[in-house]
């Protein structure tokens, strides 16, 4: 991962959970098969540090857009969240 | 009755009123500030006036005509001779005074800037932006605008605007006032389109509206005067706020007039901003307080609502009910622990509506017949009367001993009857604080003799009640979909497993447990007279074939007893808690009889102690809880409770002082050993002042001096535990309670019998008092044992006054600790709570609020309930292991591994024991003095 424009890698950190920028048509996948709406995701500014990083990788992250994070759960192993990038 | 539903709110706004609002809703302009006449009559266009509603009965309202409880009320208006600013709307005024040109009033961002701004909002709309994250939005596009120095409209130089809290604006560099007047022009020259980019909505709210010109007055019925014993007349805070207001509002106005100086008129108008600031809010800061004659500050709007006292959390948030009781509780363990006593005076006040059909008309007839009084029958049996009937068209009737007969043969179907509770009915009990679910739980009624609520002594860890003089809550359900409700979903054996650690907290306690011990351990045998003895204490039950010993006399076993209440194909294995840790488990051959192997349903060996039945802990319940369903758990609670109990009588049980007695040379190897320990720290006191003491890594010679202490007392204490535990045998009573787990621990009887040891403040060493000693009795800088708070008594033998002293000293810091946790971890909840209140499990499984936002995709990440969790686990892989590869499953040996586990059920079991630990009975009392302890 090639983070030229930020110092600090934040994703590269042991207590970070992964990040992933979805596309549009694997975010709709989601959605759909959720059955939900993309206002009622739950949030990640897109200032968010992991959001930066991403940015760095992809370029502009639009609002709108989704992330995906994968983060190691104490009741299941792994768990899979979605946040809707907005403004901030 | 029909409740059809012919009208829906849609949605609701909160918005500012305009002064030609509030001039239109009043029903009377107010302009004089007295408020009633010589003769006690209302002035007209006073404060009291008949158009803003009636408080006195009898009279009418000139507005609407009504008596009292029928008027509404109506507000009038007060128009104020100068305008004033609103202390609410502070903050607002600033951003937009601000963020907007002080010449021609447009907002300081260029045509492209406000477009983007105006986009970016429409789309955080979009996308499912709360009004929050708006309103944060607008006020970042204020701030924006507010950085600019020049109007790129009009190209005027701005001027820095500060603030004088509360209320007054001042333009920084010539120090120039801005009057209340002024700063309602500037508000007036903002666009509609400008308020839209800041997040307003010029049709309902426009800013100059927060510069009030008219004051509204609010109904009588919202501030009645009291009429003393007296005679005189005492006038509501807020009225006292309007008189002055209304006092100001007038000299101000004449002064005006009358082209007073301007110095004056300023004066005044300062004066005025100052009533109607307080009449807001009476504690807005950087403002005195306006007092009431006898200096108590005034209540006025702001406090009415704010706070725990206040409208909304006092009135709003918690209610007052119908069809509740409160008594004392006291204990009956003859009950099942989903009853409840309830005390006959009680039920004949709680009732429960019922509806009369074709059907049950004839026996409701009887009822209402026998009136709300009835004598009970002759066995002394309890029959429900009737308090109340309620008509088809909603009308309630009395029934009265007097008019019982003629109300009975008037009931028709479609009444409703409101009955005396009787066995077997819903109610809701509870006891504060509810701090968890388990604090409020469905029982079943029964009724009984005495004054207090009685309830099995399985249900006392859930709701946190002993029997000191605790009181309870009871709620007696009104409909059928709340009784069903509760029923399936409150009832207590629902409850038994609890969803905090995924392990029983109903189940047996003390007595039960020590009850189970002297049925099970050692396998003692009965004979037919005591068997059946404590076999009577269980209805409905199959009594085993007893086995005949060399005499042919027949027998029964303890365990085979206590088989008789597991289920038929139960199985388990476990280790109890009297298990001594051997380094090799010797398993079925336990000398100390501490493998419990059950098989079929038949305890095969081991003991039944707290790990067993004891609730949090034991295994056979929260087996039985989970594998063969709530309904069977109960059963087993109840019966498991009565046989522990009645084998427990059947025993005999007692303990005292002399428990704790032991031989003579025991206390001499104690006080021995204690004085080597104690010579032991002269030794290393002595090594630290000649500074001989080696320094430990990472800490300071006093440090490392302060750790050795503690060592060298640590293992004092302890040493005079084993002795003391040596003397103190498994056939006292107090060590079976301490070792089965029902009351207390062996360092309790240890500090009884041996030692009470080292006694500590911040887990220090005693070390403050007086001037480099602890109390005068020791020589200054004396680091020893006994001058630091060392307790080389035990609390039978007696503490000396130092040891008496220091005791207290480390007592103190545990109440205190106490003291402060209750309070804090009430805040805490507080917040939490707030914080969550709105989250609700839907049919998908995500976690979601109420508008719909999705805050968790999957309950607990895993979608699984924590009450139905092996502790915290969601399943039980060892077990299942054991159950399909029989015994002899390698498992087994790590059976002791899992119990040590650091997943979170067993710390949490861990922290929950340290606290039961600590709560000693006599500190609880103090725990209710400081319940609520403030914010």
């Amino acid at each position: 991962m090639a983070a030229d424009n930020i110092s600090f890698n934040v994703l590269k950190h042991v207590l970070v959970p992964e990040h992933h920028l979805l596309s549009e048509e694997e975010a709709e996948g989601i959605l759909s098969q959720m059955g939900m709406t993309r206002d009622q995701l739950p949030k990640i500014r897109s200032g968010d540090a992991g959001v930066r990083v991403l940015e760095s990788i992809h370029g502009p992250i639009a609002e709108g857009r989704v992330v995906c994070i994968v983060r190691k759960s104490e009741t299941a192993q792994e768990f899979v969240a979605y946040r809707l990038v907005t403004k901030g | 009755m029909m409740r059809g539903i012919t009208k829906r709110i849609g949605s609701i706004k909160f918005s500012c009123v305009s002064p030609d609002e509030i001039r239109k809703m009043s029903a009377t302009k107010i302009i004089t500030a007295d408020t009633y006449d010589d003769e006690g009559y209302p002035i007209e266009m006073g404060l009291m006036d008949p158009h803003m509603g009636v408080i006195e009965p009898g009279l009418r309202c000139k507005t609407c005509g009504c008596k009292v409880d029928e008027c509404p009320g109506h507000f009038g208006h007060i128009d104020l001779a100068m305008p004033v600013i609103h202390v609410g709307f502070i903050k607002d005024i600033k951003l937009m005074l601000e963020s907007t040109c002080r010449s021609c009033g447009r907002l300081m961002l260029t045509a492209d800037q406000i477009e983007v701004r105006r986009s970016d909002m429409s789309g955080m709309r979009d996308l499912g932006s709360g009004t929050i994250d708006i309103k944060n939005f607008s006020k970042e596009t204020a701030k924006d605008a507010s950085t600019r120095g020049v109007c790129p409209y009009c190209g005027a130089e701005q001027i820095k605007i500060k603030l004088d809290k509360p209320t007054t604006f001042r333009e920084v560099d010539d120090n120039h006032k801005l009057t209340p007047k002024e700063v309602r022009e500037r508000l007036e020259r903002i666009t509609d389109e400008d308020l839209r980019t800041l997040g307003m909505d010029p049709a309902t709210c426009r800013p100059e509206w927060m510069i009030l010109t008219a004051l509204s007055v609010p109904p009588v019925t919202v501030r009645p005067s009291i009429t003393l014993d007296s005679g005189d007349r005492s006038e509501d805070d807020l009225t006292h706020k309007l008189v002055d207001v209304l006092r100001i509002n007038q000299r101000l106005r004449e002064n005006r007039d009358t082209g007073a100086p301007q110095l004056i008129v300023e004066d005044l108008w300062e004066l005025l901003q100052y009533h109607v600031t307080t009449y807001f809010d009476n504690q807005t800061s950087g403002i005195p307080p306006a007092r009431h004659r006898s200096g108590r500050p005034l209540k006025t709007l702001a406090q009415r609502l704010k706070g725990k006292e206040g409208r909304f959390r006092s009135n709003l948030s918690g209610k007052r009910v119908n069809f509740s009781a409160r008594t004392v509780i006291s204990p009956d363990p003859m009950l099942s622990i989903n009853e409840v006593g309830v005390p006959e005076k009680a039920a004949r006040e709680l009732t429960v509506p019922v509806h009369v059909n074709e059907h049950n008309i004839a026996k409701i007839r009887e009822m209402v017949a026998r009136g709300p009084e009835p004598a009970n029958t002759s066995a002394g049996a309890y029959l429900p009367g009737v308090n109340y009937v309620i008509r088809s068209d909603g009308r309630r009737i009395r029934v009265t001993p007097r008019n019982a007969e003629e109300v009975a043969s008037n009931v028709e179907v479609d009444y409703t009857v409101e009955r005396q509770l009787v066995d077997g009915d819903i109610v809701l009990f509870n006891r504060q604080p509810s701090l968890h679910r388990m604090s409020m739980m469905a029982h079943r009624v029964r009724i009984m003799d005495g004054r207090t609520f009685r309830f099995n002594l399985c249900d006392c860890p859930p709701y946190n009640a002993d029997f000191d003089g605790d009181e309870m809550n009871l709620h007696v359900l009104q409909s059928d979909e709340a009784r069903a409700e509760a029923r399936i979903l409150m009832q207590v054996q629902e409850n038994i497993l609890s969803p905090r650690y995924g392990g029983p907290i109903i189940g047996a306690i003390h007595d039960h447990i020590t009850g189970a011990y002297f049925l099970t351990h050692d396998n003692p045998r009965f004979d037919r007279f005591d068997a059946m003895n404590i076999l009577s204490k269980l209805s409905d039950i199959e009594v085993p074939k007893p086995f005949k010993d060399g005499d042919g006399k027949e027998y029964w076993t303890g365990k085979q007893l206590f088989s008789i209440v597991l289920p038929k194909d139960f199985r388990t294995t476990f280790k109890s808690s009297i298990c001594q840790n051997c380094k090799e488990c010797k398993r079925d051959a336990c000398e100390f009889d501490a493998y419990v192997k059950i098989r079929n349903g038949e305890l095969l060996c081991g003991t039944i102690d707290a790990k067993g039945i004891g609730n949090s802990k034991g295994k056979v319940l929260d087996r039985i809880a989970r594998d063969y369903g709530s309904d069977r758990a109960a059963k087993f609670i109840n019966e498991v409770t009565r046989l522990a109990l009645g084998a427990l009588m059947n025993h005999g049980f007692s303990t005292g002082i002399g428990d704790e007695d032991i031989p003579d040379e025991a206390a001499l190897e104690i006080a021995d050993f204690n004085q080597e320990c104690i010579d032991k720290v002269s030794e290393l006191v002595e090594s630290y002042q000649e500074g001989t003491l080696e320094q430990m890594p990472g800490r300071s010679l006093r440090e490392t001096l302060e750790v050795e202490v503690m060592k060298v007392l640590g293992e004092a204490r302890d040493q005079a535990g084993r002795v003391a535990g040596r003397h103190l045998g498994m056939e006292n009573p107090a060590v079976i309670m301490a070792k089965a787990g029902a009351r207390g621990s062996m360092l309790n009887l240890s500090q009884m019998a041996g030692c009470v040891g080292q006694q500590a403040v911040r887990g220090e060493r005693l070390s403050r008092g007086y001037w480099n000693r602890t109390l005068p009795h020791f020589q200054k800088g004396d680091l020893g044992a006994y001058a630091r708070g060392f307790c080389s008594n035990s609390y039978k033998s007696g503490l000396n006054p130092t040891e008496f002293f220091f005791h207290a000293m480390g007592g103190r810091e545990g109440l205190v600790d106490t003291a402060v946790r209750t309070s804090r971890s009430g805040y805490m909840q507080r917040r939490l709570v707030s914080a969550l209140e709105d989250l609700k499990l839907t049919n998908d499984g995500t976690v979601r609020n109420t508008v719909g936002t999705v805050i968790q995709f999957k309950y607990g990440e895993d979608g699984v309930d924590p009450a139905r969790t092996v502790r915290g686990k969601a399943i039980d892989l060892d077990d299942l292991f054991a159950e399909v590869l029989g015994d002899e499953a390698n498992v087994m040996l790590h059976m002791d591994d899992r119990d040590v586990g650091d997943d979170y059920g067993s710390r949490e079991k861990d922290e929950m024991e340290y606290t039961e630990e600590e709560e000693s009975e006599d500190y609880e009392e103090l725990d209710a003095d400081y319940e609520g302890g403030g914010e």
